[in-house]
């Protein structure tokens, strides 16, 4: 029934956004012109606790958003779409009805792009999935020793863009992931199943790999005191710390505005390892290459190269505002497909490398702590270690950490990054269901402060 | 309006139990950044959750298809989902946890949303930017509102029918001062239930030119020291406190781990509600949805339990935690209405509404001249709390050094960390007015949803905190 109702919704919304689309654009008056876009998803959510179903919910929805442009001025309006065609053309009408007035009373915007056809694109990526009631009883049968939390997502996202000057592009990705946590008491591990085609051998062993570490979780823990520590970060906590590029450190905007965290990287203040080399990188297919606009974006640009950052995220709209080239930048000018290159420490050297300090697989709730000094802050989670001399002795206590980005990263404190990359999916569900990701080595530390 | 009733007949033999929750949200916004405009937006979101239980478990099915159509799909699908869930369902629930609630909510004031006001909001926005612009330093000055108005319906096949109207409103602004690599930002934010007169306050233009100061004198202010003192902390500060330290940790569904892969769990055990001692004596704190123009305030909960007034810690005694009726019967303790969604897309669970620290009985100057050495600290700039909320340690935009009982001078970068118990049993003295704040992104829960809360808080004064600088 699932693929039946995914199949139908897909059909049922290309139609219904073309036709709107199409209704929109022909009622345009000389002079006006129009970005016409569409975010939608049919997916289907299964929360756990205790390796038992929560909640369980499908989510069948779609938004079509309207730039409008006339004489100046520019309005954005959007509504949800309901995939009853004559419903939606209706309400694309009475939004660009809505959107006239509301230009009638604005101010002239100074920024304003002028729309040009981007070309156009036509991607989708389709995977076997399991009927997501399936997934959910395949999935508790295999944890029912277990005690599991986490969601199991499963569905169809699309992203659709279209112009008054004839640009079309359209995307789709089918996807799946179960991104959960198993427990023993407090004590737990974190880990998540993705891929290409559900193989339920991969999921069963991915499952036993987390139960071999909450194995490991089964000592004491240890308490540390604060202090600066040798520390290997795991792909997955190496992920949450480029999580945090995205709040304003890359943006042109923000580094004009005074929020970067990365003023003091850009003006050669200060560096981060020559080991570093990080990249926008849309060949791993993670999302769409246009933007809100329909710009496509290179398929791969450097931001920090051998530790130096070559180029800021620049928005068409900020390049016009400070007379900058743009590079296809989204609105909010943050990352959608990062990439940080590996490096050359194998994976069954990590520990001997590490010696005597800190195995930290999980990183939780960063913030900058000091955005001029790339100051970040943040928890230890889940499965942590004290090591010594190659050996995992204990699981440690959580521990809160507080350390600049240029002494973390910096050319004395980066020794290396392992020769193998993890891909972590973006999770994200506020409104409705995020794209894109983070591919990542692991990383080995000189030292790291630990603060609390 | 659409008949809800009609909808629901045609579907409620499909399960033991049928409910039907119906959003419509008009959210509209304008953003002018030094001078010019940003953004002007207006976004419509309408749609529908079917909600069922069958064999004791509930499932949902979400449709931004309201046709008779759309909602017979979705109420199929929930009841497959449903069947097949109910043999794995974390708790056995009943109507019970579903009471046949009729109740209306409908705010006093007025929408608002005439093209002519429309422009005087965007007027004033350029206003306010124009006000910051003190001096050449202040390289960002944005001026932002936003106003929404929200109805949502509810009914259910044992008899709730509930339809409830909020309007909201927002400001804020945002002065950022640099010179060289040295940056400093002052913000300032509004968010209540209000009509759009809310943002015609003579007041506005004042404050502008107040935080495009303050950045400006942060510039060329000492660092925060690093040491152990006494700390008093603005309401706009309060605010993120009590949300991150008290209202997450007592949230049932944390406690009872739905939040552990995600949000994270609590240091709250069941068998502390009515003996552990959260704070100091003066610690009060209510949840308290059931005050006028507060951001979070209903007259029923999501699930159709009443809103109620309830303390959560009493004389510093913690009394009672957030859970709705579900997480109730789960952990067999009293809770309150809190089973809320973001939007017509999510299953509602267990969230803050309003929690608010009760005013105490010293005035600020009171509070101030009986620090020997310590530290003001205002609004918010940078947040962190482990996943059972336990360690902490946030950031604020200013700061002032207190000494022998007057504050003495402006400190940039102030910051402060410690553990919530530890922390709140430091509370010393508790202001005698309360200001009312809100949030707008209280994010949890697996699919993710961010809702908004309401925070009112005095100013507070702790003693013996760990503050710091950059």
């Amino acid at each position: 029934m699932w693929r039946f109702l995914v199949r139908n919704f897909i059909q049922d919304l290309k139609l219904s956004f073309h036709q709107s689309a199409d209704a929109l654009l022909a009622a345009l008056k000389p002079g006006e012109e129009a970005v016409v876009s569409l975010q939608g998803e049919q997916s289907y959510f299964a929360r756990f606790n205790g390796g038992k179903i929560r909640q369980n919910t499908s989510v069948e929805q779609a938004t079509l958003g309207l730039q409008f442009q006339n004489q100046g001025r520019t309005f954005h309006s959007s509504f949800s779409m309901s995939g009853q065609l004559q419903n939606d053309v209706e309400l694309m009408h009475r939004c660009l009805a809505q959107a006239r007035l509301a230009c009638e009373h604005l101010p002239i915007d100074a920024y304003q792009l002028a729309l040009e056809n981007h070309g156009q694109s036509d991607v989708e990526f389709h995977v076997p999935m399991l009927d997501p009631l399936d997934a959910m009883d395949l999935i508790v049968a295999s944890a029912k020793e277990c005690d599991l939390a986490g969601i199991y997502v499963s569905g169809v996202v699309v992203s659709a863009n279209r112009n008054s000057k004839g640009q079309n592009h359209w995307f789709l990705t089918e996807r799946f992931y179960l991104d959960y946590s198993l427990y023993d008491g407090e004590k737990a591990v974190k880990s998540s199943y993705a891929e290409n085609n559900w193989n339920t051998p991969h999921f069963l062993k991915n499952l036993e790999h987390a139960k071999s570490q909450l194995k490991l979780m089964a000592r004491a823990k240890k308490k540390l005191a604060p202090g600066q520590y040798k520390t290997y970060l795991a792909p997955s906590a190496v992920s949450e710390l480029l999580g945090i590029f995205s709040w304003s450190a890359l943006s042109y905007s923000d580094y004009r505005r005074g929020n970067s965290a990365f003023r003091k990287l850009a003006e050669h203040e200060k560096k981060i390892s020559p080991l570093f080399h990080l990249k926008e990188n849309f060949s791993l297919g993670l999302g769409p290459r246009f933007n809100a606009q329909g710009e496509m974006a290179s398929e791969q640009m450097d931001l920090i190269k051998s530790g130096s950052l070559s180029n800021f995220l620049v928005s068409s709209r900020s390049a016009k505002e400070f007379s900058v080239p743009g590079n296809c930048a989204n609105e909010s000018e943050s990352p959608r497909s990062l990439e940080l290159l590996p490096g050359q420490l194998a994976h069954a050297d990590i520990l001997k490398q590490l010696g005597t300090g800190l195995y930290l697989s999980n990183l939780h709730y960063l913030n900058w702590s000091d955005r001029q000094n790339a100051r970040v802050t943040g928890m230890t989670r889940y499965a942590c270690f004290w090591v010594e001399n190659g050996e995992i002795v204990a699981p440690i206590e959580d521990m809160r950490f507080d350390e600049s980005i240029y002494d973390a990263l910096g050319p004395e404190n980066l020794l290396a990054l392992t020769d193998f990359q993890a891909l972590e999916l973006d999770t994200s569900t506020y409104e409705a269901c995020s794209l894109g990701g983070i591919k990542t080595p692991g990383m080995l530390l000189k030292q790291f402060t630990l603060t609390l | 309006m659409q008949d809800l009733h009609r909808a629901l007949n045609k579907i409620k033999s499909e399960a033991d139990w049928v409910g039907l929750r119906l959003v419509s949200e008009t959210t509209q916004a304008r953003t002018v950044r030094n001078e010019k405009i940003e953004r002007s937006s207006t976004h419509f979101d309408h749609g529908l959750m079917v909600e069922v239980l069958i064999n004791g478990h509930f499932s949902y099915a979400a449709t931004s298809d309201t046709s008779d159509e759309g909602i017979r799909r979705a109420a199929l699908f929930a009841r497959d989902s449903a069947m097949r869930a109910s043999q794995y369902k974390a708790f056995d629930f009943s109507t019970t946890q579903r009471p046949p609630t009729q109740a209306r909510f409908t705010p006093a004031w007025a929408s608002h949303q005439q093209s002519n006001q429309l422009q005087s909001i965007t007027d004033n926005l350029l206003k306010a930017s124009l006000a910051m612009n003190i001096n050449g330093q202040i390289v960002n000055r944005l001026a932002s509102a936003m106003w929404v108005e929200t109805d949502i319906q509810m009914v259910s096949s044992n008899g709730a029918d509930i339809h409830q109207n909020f309007s909201i409103v927002g400001r804020s602004l945002e002065a950022t001062a640099q010179d060289g690599s040295e940056s400093q930002i002052r913000t300032h934010g509004e968010l209540l239930q209000g009509g759009t007169d809310c943002f015609n306050s003579d007041n506005m233009l004042q404050r502008c030119v107040e935080i495009a100061e303050d950045a400006m004198h942060l510039l060329t202010a000492e660092n925060c020291p690093q040491e152990k003192l006494d700390l008093l902390l603005s309401p706009d500060q309060m605010n993120l406190q009590i949300h991150e330290s008290i209202g997450h940790p007592l949230e049932y569904d944390r406690i009872l781990g739905d939040e552990r892969n995600y949000a994270g769990w609590s240091f709250v055990k069941p068998e502390d509600f009515g003996k552990l001692q959260y704070g100091s004596p003066c610690m009060n704190i209510s949840f308290d949805p059931t005050i006028a123009g507060e951001l979070a305030s209903y007259a029923v909960d999501e699930s159709g339990q009443p809103a109620t007034r309830e303390f959560l810690i009493k004389d510093g005694i913690l009394q009672r935690g957030l859970g709705s009726l579900e997480s109730q019967a789960r952990l067999q303790l009293p809770g309150v209405a809190n089973a809320r969604s973001s939007s017509w897309n999510r299953a509602p669970i267990d969230r803050m509404a309003n929690i608010n620290l009760e005013a105490g009985n010293t005035s600020f100057e009171q509070m101030v001249s009986s620090i020997e050495r310590g530290i003001l600290m205002r609004t918010n700039k940078s947040w962190s709390i482990d996943d059972y909320r336990h360690k902490f340690q946030f950031g604020c935009e200013y700061a002032q050094l207190i000494e022998n009982g007057k504050i003495s001078r402006l400190l940039k970068n102030p910051n402060y960390r410690g553990t919530t118990v530890q922390f709140w049993n430091s509370l010393k003295m508790v202001g005698d007015t309360v200001e009312v704040l809100g949030t707008a992104n209280c994010g949890k829960g697996e699919p993710n949803q961010a809702i908004r809360v309401g925070h009112a808080s005095p100013y507070c004064l702790f003693s013996d905190v760990e503050v710091f600088g950059a």
